[in-house]
């Protein structure tokens, strides 16, 4: 039954890629911006400029270029960036590690910020705390996660400077790791100077993008709770004695956290979308921040191989919430 | 005896983890004194500064020309001056070349650099297929021979910047040995130039850090490590600088320019480099008619633009060489008369009941107040006549449409001649078989054509001079002003500023 399930979604999965691919390759050519006009020189003349569309395949028809592209890809060629002059491949693989760990961070944090703002907020509904934690989580979810950013650098990087504004470590000790993972290395290795040095530099990537999540995951856990509260089981929990915050977290908790989670999954591929401005604005080393570049540059080739990155982290990520859900509820696991 | 519960231990732990995290902050703080952090405003995506667009990028520059060198140096002022080649001319008839090397320089491996480096470097760039968007003028010259540190080629097509280039975009000397060892993709892993500064480290789209190299030619550079921050968004370079996490930032918004040079501890120079603003003229619809091209260039207030929008920071321009090119003329004027720009409309029979009507296109946020500009010029136009709407597009669209002669009317753009020849500022933008003009007229290509292979060089600036003033007086483009580069850095610090916008760390020293 799960073997089959599991099938059935990795199947949708690949047809999905697909659609995007075939998508994305046509929109990227016939798109205003092309990458040839960008790098002809002064003197080019029409043959010169011929020379160079055909130096970068793009003398084609777009069906042919698409069967080319997808014939390297088919044989784990994602072709060289144009403007980076480096495998697409190795540049994914360079540059996922930095945004894997700061949206795992940001999901971390703003399921612990989100959880604990709901649970408290249902500890104090119907009392003046509610409204307050209502207007405060209202203010969350209005502020988009740029906006935060930008408010993170002022008041952290420059009015009390206390953390690193850019990148993902200190320059100077950028050579110490021996993988990408730099946060789960320093974990693993025990390194805690070095670990510290990596947390001080996501704190406020991870804040910025964790921040308009965690409000979404309050309105909706806090809500899937309230109707929790109601049920007959909670009441009776309450009679035997238990307090607000035992009820919550043994009794209620496990049945309100299904939607949230459901919900979260979804969010979450918005996170990884918002990491391409927040990366840009703390020069965070990973693919949004490239992906900007990749786009100005109109470096076809690198955009192709990010969009397929990012549709496949967005399917990974939605295989896992449906699984986790499944887990999570007894009907579900048993059809 | 203390007893910690669960609580007070978890209290504890986050209490030293924050205190820990924030004490952190002292590794990453810039600025130990014989390191330098600049919060650079571009990324730096690939290492060859001879192929790819990224190479005829001006503002990467300042980071290739502190790993490699040019041919042929030039100075913070644009003067000329010997780089690795020392001695360098044309015969009496110009149809040989011929070349000294430097001596005694050794590439970052420890390698001798060789007149084998310097052929190789020439004869790469000249063919078509290394990608090298500079190869037509680099293919003007070939069958270079060597003899000892001499070297002579012949003139194939004379070309009178073919020196000047070699102090600019894609005039670097790559190492032969190591670059036919490692290959394309192996030089982007290990990078070897002669430049004052070696890789030390890279993290593409974070930072460049350097380190200095004890045996160049030009003596020990002054800081031992130099960090290049890639932080591409303004707003982030301010608080780089203002936090001290950086010694050095550039092109910051001229109102944040203002405010951080008068901050305690920071400075601040702004000087005009040869960047400039402009508006291109297509020869399609109402701009075919001469008065109203006119009327658009007499209708603009420039002064007002640069002292209102930009602070003051700019010079206003009336033909495409600005003051500090070598074709620069004074004399020819056009001049904000919108007077005259209602009495040229006028004769064309419009006025402000019956505007001139027809598009400008223009770009949004990618240089300083370039959409408010517009904004600005489109509200001037309206009060002699001229009614224009404003369409944005991103530079990649005007590349594409002007590369295919489909720009609108009027466009916005910003032009950059480092070698301060008038052939890559007017010539370029203006000759008609050029890929980058807009402009494509008989009349003008007559008076442009003979200039490019003109050997007599007074002849040569003095007949691009006169192309100037013959497109003043045809209106054939509208030029703005020559921009101003903010640069703003810690007091202590003493830099000098380089008039092509190539921020490059030898350029800066302890006060």
């Amino acid at each position: 039954m799960f073997l089959a399930r599991l099938t059935k979604r990795v199947g949708i999965a690949a047809t999905t890629l697909f659609g995007v691919g075939v998508i994305v390759f046509v929109l990227l050519r016939v798109a205003p911006g092309d990458p040839i006009a960008m790098m002809i020189a002064p003197g080019a003349t029409p043959a010169d400029i011929a020379a160079l569309r055909a130096h970068y395949g793009l003398d084609e028809s777009i069906p042919v270029q698409f069967a080319l592209w997808l014939k390297g890809i088919l044989a784990g060629d994602f072709g060289t960036s144009i403007s980076i002059r480096r495998d697409v491949l190795d540049l994914l693989a360079e540059r996922l590690p930095a945004t894997l760990e700061l949206a795992t961070a940001a999901l971390l944090v703003a399921i612990l910020i989100g959880g604990g703002v709901a649970i408290v907020g249902t500890m104090l509904r119907r009392t003046r705390g509610e409204s307050v934690v209502d207007a405060a989580n209202g203010l969350l979810l209005a502020i988009p996660d740029f906006v935060w950013a930008l408010a993170l650098v002022l008041v952290l990087g420059v009015f009390y400077p206390v953390l690193p504004l850019s990148g993902r470590v200190n320059p100077q000790s950028a050579d110490d790791f021996a993988t990408r993972f730099y946060l789960v290395e320093s974990i693993v290795t025990l390194r805690f100077d070095k670990f510290l040095e990596v947390a001080s530099h996501l704190v406020m990537p991870t804040l910025a993008l964790a921040l308009p999540l965690a409000a979404v995951i309050t309105r909706v856990l806090k809500q899937a709770l309230a109707e929790t509260m109601v049920q007959d089981y909670v009441l009776l929990a309450r009679l035997k004695g238990m307090s607000e915050l035992r009820l919550i977290l043994q009794e209620a908790l496990r049945n309100a956290v299904g939607p949230t989670l459901a919900l979260t999954g979804v969010q979450f591929t918005f996170l990884i979308g918002g990491t391409v401005i927040v990366e840009r604005i703390f020069s965070y080393p990973g693919v949004g921040n490239m992906a900007i570049d990749a786009v100005i540059n109109r470096d076809l080739p690198l955009i192709q191989g990010l969009v397929l990155a990012f549709g496949l982290m967005f399917i990974v990520i939605n295989i896992l919430v449906d699984l986790a859900v499944v887990a999570l509820n007894p009907r579900l696991r048993h059809g | 005896m203390t007893t910690l519960n669960r609580r007070d231990a978890l209290a504890l732990g986050a209490g030293t983890f924050l205190a820990a995290l924030l004490a952190g902050r002292g590794i990453s703080a810039a600025a130990a004194s014989d390191t330098l952090t600049i919060a650079f405003n571009v990324n730096l995506p690939s290492f060859d500064p001879t192929v790819g667009s990224n190479a005829t990028n001006p503002a990467t520059q300042a980071i290739y020309r502190t790993v490699f060198d040019h041919f042929i140096d030039q100075g913070p002022d644009l003067a000329f001056k010997p780089g690795l080649l020392t001695e360098w001319g044309w015969n009496e008839d110009k149809t040989k070349v011929w070349m000294t090397v430097r001596e005694g320089v050794t590439w970052h491996d420890g390698t001798p650099l060789t007149a084998e480096d310097i052929v190789w470097s020439l004869e790469r760039a000249a063919k078509q297929e290394t990608g090298n968007p500079i190869q037509f003028i680099w293919s003007t010259a070939g069958n270079y021979k060597i003899d000892g540190n001499k070297i002579t080629g012949d003139v194939l097509r004379y070309e009178p910047t073919y020196f000047m280039w070699m102090a600019y975009l894609t005039g670097y000397v790559l190492p032969k040995a190591h670059y036919e060892k490692v290959g394309a993709e192996g030089f982007e892993k290990k990078p070897i130039g002669t430049g004052p500064y070696m890789v030390d480290a890279y993290e593409g789209n974070s930072f460049l850090r350097l380190k200095a190299n004890p045996n160049y030619f030009g003596g020990k550079p002054p800081f031992e490590t130099v960090v290049f921050k890639f932080v591409p968004d303004a707003t982030s370079r301010v608080a780089e600088i203002e936090s001290g996490s950086s010694d050095v930032t550039l092109d910051i918004p001229y109102e944040e320019f203002d405010r951080l040079k008068s901050v305690q501890g920071l400075a601040g120079i702004a000087t005009p480099i040869t960047d400039i603003g402009m508006i291109f003229i297509t020869n399609v619809d109402v701009m075919l008619d001469k008065n109203v091209r006119l009327a658009a260039h007499h209708a603009i207030d420039k002064k007002a633009i640069v002292d209102r929008l930009l602070r003051g920071y700019g010079v206003p321009i009336d033909t495409l060489e600005a003051p500090n090119y070598t074709a620069y003329d004074p004399s020819v004027v056009v001049g904000y008369d919108p007077e005259k720009a209602k009495e040229l409309l006028a004769a064309s029979g419009y006025s402000t009941d019956k505007p001139a009507k027809f598009t400008i296109q223009t770009t949004r946020g990618l240089k300083p107040k370039d959409y408010e500009m517009i904004q600005a010029i489109v509200g001037m136009w309206r009060k002699v006549g001229i009614e224009a709407d404003i369409e944005v597009y991103e530079i990649a669209k005007h590349f594409e449409l002007r590369a295919a002669h489909q720009l609108a009317p009027a466009a916005f753009y910003n032009w950059g001649n480092a070698i301060i020849d008038p052939t890559t500022s007017t010539g370029f933008a203006m000759f008609g078989p050029s890929p980058h003009s807009a402009w494509k007229t008989e009349d003008l290509d007559k008076l442009i054509g003979p200039l490019w292979g003109e050997k007599d060089e007074e002849k040569r600036i003095a007949g691009w001079k006169a192309v100037s003033k013959y497109i003043a007086e045809n209106g054939y483009v509208i030029p703005l002003l020559q921009y101003v580069q903010p640069i703003v850095f810690k007091s202590q610090l003493k830099v000098a500023p380089n008039q092509s916008g190539a921020l490059q760390p030898v350029h800066i020293e302890k006060a």
